[in-house]
């Protein structure tokens, strides 16, 4: 069987994807590789379909801005496996694909005869990936996990926010979407396994592990120097008695920032910093007279860090955030916005290489900018965005008949009975 | 030993800080040879990063590099003697399928070592580019790193509390979400090559891959023209949903509660110890809990703050409530769930002692993967590699040696 984009790079795979908003960029990125991604929704269309926010604010299932973002570029069908013959038509589609992602609570496939087991026996090289909060087993494997409980227990939150108020989630949720790009590395692991033996296996991702992961060195702080980092608001905590300032407020927003931090361009990009203050009539000798190039990442002194804070935060609010931006380019400092949706749209490196990508809604009449690829390849041409998302049910014909044989009579008998 | 997903696989990788070493870092917990290519003169800033074994500093020593190097071999190269790039050449042409690198673009064509020469030593030859902005473009050599990046991708500006300004996600936050994409991609292009003979040139933006964490936001401002505003812990279709105080110093606990029936649960457990306010009418449904959500966070703060995080977190799961305390970085150590993972695992470095680094956040059924060896000392595999990998003779060897080609 082949995929339905040509020579792509995952060209010859077909993925069932029957997750819900918990998992969907998994197999939205086996799609922008090339693999054929089916999105196996229950009838009546994805839980996903009711996030917003909403196409011109209508609130409506086919206009679900959530999961245009994370569906784009699959093709769609209902099935609903629930009932036996909706797991007899899954079985089958499991005999020709190699994939199947899911985000059920651990054991819900299980219980409707659907486990690895289950689907191992029907195609044993199938790959079959299990997004969930915890992991499939283990004492936490049943808790419930929303965002906002997940990142907490992930300790990502902890070290994130205002140091005189409650620890802060990251403001859009992150914590499935960890779970579920892990996902798609643990996928094509598996896939490169099976290269070899040509066996598939059950991946079992915990989206708790994935983000924390995702606290660079944090933890080994505890480890090994018995040290709990805290949130500190604009500043971070580098070790024991440092910190280093990364938010800074300017004339007009806010930039980033961090002074020291370690390696040869860190270094240059306090004295280029500190030569245009002095240009700009706002010199500082102490900061001059530090031996940046001498300091590791994150080992200013607190009185170092201090006078910075000071100092440089006086230069910052005396101008502009595009100004402060544009001359860091000029002068190499590592200087940036603290972007807004609308410098996203505006930055000139994402639209020199052409990132944003125009997808035609036909049933809106409308041409929709999506984000684009996570990556290049040589001549560019073997990976990319190809389809809008689908519509509810928008694949069954093709797929119920035109792969499985089933005439339009059975088609018509599995909706009513509200198998697809 | 079982077999690994990437058994075979030789990977020279010259990536550093970050990113590209936590992407090298799951081939070399799933069975490839990584060889890790450093200079000892600029040894790169993980190396001298704190925490370090002991508390104490050194070049060895750091955790933060022991954490994402672990499984590698280390080779140290001066890559600006002449002999370096022949050496390499070399090892592509006859050793490496794949060579990794996260440099400012431009970097390895300085060297004589860009795409363009890697595949005329190896046709087939896979790399993997990434930087801070993607290759190509008026940007592209723009310093940066992903503590700041996470602000040049929207995440900044729509994280903390709407009475404040902005902070930043914890740490070089993005460049933990482009490993995900990063190891995906390239075992694509892996299996591409597989199936056709034909390598391939991957070049990975951390801007352009970091803005899938938020595409939905994206979506809104260029249909609608919405810019989000920071709303702290707050959910449009939830209350409570927050994160609120309990017994001890700066201990939390998140409570979200998306349903009626989950606020029901939540309810149960606050009636004998918290008063009679959850039933009041003002908090019935939905609309009216968020209508007050500020005195409903006032006095779901006043009844948590009673309670042990984990006992009330373990109470409130029980009763079917998503709940669950803000984990420190010791806390994530005694986690139980972790501990049953085996999320963290411990190997002996020379000189930082025992250590832990982390696993893949997946466990794949068949191809397990292991972390079995610390990261390298500097220079620690450079007769290893050349000798038994690459298969130098001990005269080619010794005159790299002799020429301090080999830092």
């Amino acid at each position: 069987m082949t995929g339905v984009h040509a020579d792509r790079l995952l060209s010859p795979y077909r993925v069932l994807d029957l997750t819900d908003e918990r998992g969907l960029l998994c197999g939205k990125i086996l799609a922008d590789l090339g693999a054929d991604v089916i999105q196996i929704e229950p009838p009546g269309g994805s839980s996903a379909r009711a996030i917003g926010p909403f196409y011109k604010d209508d609130v409506h299932p086919e206009k679900s801005l959530f999961w245009w973002a994370y569906a784009v570029n699959k093709r769609g069908m209902t099935l609903n496996i629930e009932t036996d013959d909706g797991r007899q038509l899954l079985k089958r589609l499991v005999q020709g694909a190699h994939f199947l992602i899911e985000s059920f609570p651990p054991g819900y496939l299980h219980r409707l005869g659907l486990g690895y087991e289950a689907l191992e026996a029907i195609n044993p090289a199938l790959i079959l990936v299990s997004i969930t909060p915890f992991g499939q087993d283990g004492p936490y494997a049943h808790y419930k996990a929303t965002d906002v409980t997940g990142m907490a227990m992930s300790g990502l939150m902890y070290l994130t926010g205002d140091p005189d108020r409650a620890p802060v989630r990251v403001g859009f949720p992150q914590f499935y979407l960890h779970g579920a790009a892990a996902g798609a590395t643990g996928a094509m692991l598996a896939h490169s396994a099976r290269a070899i033996s040509g066996q598939g296996q059950h991946v079992d991702v915990s989206c708790q592990q994935a983000v924390a992961r995702s606290l660079a060195h944090a933890p080994q702080f505890w480890q090994l120097e018995n040290l709990i980092l805290k949130r500190l608001g604009s500043f971070r905590q580098n070790a024991g008695e440092t910190k280093v300032r990364v938010n800074w407020r300017c004339k007009d927003g806010y930039v980033n920032f961090m002074p020291g931090g370690g390696g040869a361009g860190s270094a240059r990009s306090v004295r280029s910093l500190l030569a245009w203050m002095r240009e700009a009539g706002m010199p500082n000798e102490a900061l001059e007279a530090v031996q940046w190039e001498d300091l590791g990442y994150g080992t200013g002194r607190a009185e170092v860090m201090d006078l910075t804070a000071e100092v440089v935060g006086a230069f910052f609010a005396a101008h502009t955030r595009d100004y402060l931006v544009s001359e860091s380019v000029k002068r190499r400092v590592m200087l940036f916005p603290v972007a807004t949706e609308a410098d996203i749209f505006t930055h000139p490196q994402l639209e020199a290489r052409g990132y944003f990508k125009e997808i035609s809604h036909p049933e809106l009449q409308a041409s929709v900018t999506y984000p684009g690829m996570f990556i290049k390849d040589e001549g560019g041409s073997r990976v990319g965005i190809q389809r809008r998302p689908p519509l509810i049910g928008e694949h069954n014909a093709d797929i119920y008949q035109g792969e499985l044989g089933l005439t339009s009579e059975e088609l018509k008998t599995l909706k009513q009975g509200k198998v697809i | 030993m079982p077999p690994q997903a990437l058994d075979g696989l030789n990977v020279l990788d010259f990536c550093w800080v970050a990113a590209g070493p936590m992407t090298t870092k799951y081939l070399a917990e799933h069975g490839a040879t990584v060889v890790r290519v450093e200079s000892a003169k600029r040894p790169e800033s993980l190396r001298r990063a704190a925490p370090y074994g002991g508390g104490v500093s050194g070049i060895n020593r750091s955790g933060y590099f022991g954490n994402y190097n672990a499984n590698k071999y280390g080779l140290t190269l001066d890559m600006r003697h002449p002999k370096a790039k022949e050496l390499v050449l070399r090892i592509v042409s006859t050793w490496a399928d794949m060579v990794t690198e996260n440099f400012t673009p431009g970097t390895m064509e300085g060297w004589g070592l860009g795409y363009d020469e890697l595949k005329k030593a190896n046709p087939k030859l896979i790399m993997f580019s990434a930087s801070m902005l993607g290759r190509g473009g008026p940007l592209e050599k723009q310093p940066g790193f992903g503590a700041v990046l996470s602000s040049l991708a929207g995440l900044t500006n729509i994280t903390g509390w709407p009475d404040r300004g902005p902070v930043n996600p914890y740490g070089a936050y993005t460049d933990f979400i482009v490993p995900r994409f990063a190891v995906a991609s390239i075992l694509a292009a892996l299996d591409y090559r597989r199936r056709t003979g034909e390598g391939t040139h991957l070049d990975m933006s951390q801007l352009e891959t970091s803005l899938h964490f938020s595409s939905p936001l994206l979506l809104d401002y260029a249909i609608n023209g919405v810019e989000p505003t920071r709303k702290g812990n707050r959910d449009p279709g939830a209350a409570p949903h927050g994160v609120y105080p309990c017994q001890g110093e700066d201990r939390w606990i998140a409570i979200a509660c998306f349903s009626d029936a989950e606020w029901h649960a939540l309810c149960q457990v606050i009636a004998p110890t918290g008063g009679g306010w959850p039933d009041e009418d003002r908090f019935s449904s939905l609309r009216s809990r968020k209508a007050a959500e500020d005195e409903l966070d006032r006095l779901m703060a006043n009844w948590t703050k009673g309670w042990e995080a984990k006992t009330l977190m373990e109470t409130l799961q029980q009763a079917g409530v998503p709940a669950g305390m803000v984990h420190d970085t010791r806390d994530l150590f005694e986690d139980a769930q972790l501990q049953y993972r085996g999320h963290y695992q411990y190997l002996d470095h020379a000189e930082i002692g025992r250590y832990a680094s982390e696993k893949s956040e997946f466990n794949l059924s068949r191809t397990p993967g292991k972390l079995d060896r610390p990261a390298p000392m500097m220079g620690e595999h450079n007769e290893y590699v050349l000798r038994e990998l690459v298969g130098l003779t001990e005269q080619e060897y010794q005159s790299l040696k002799d020429d301090a080609v080999l830092e």
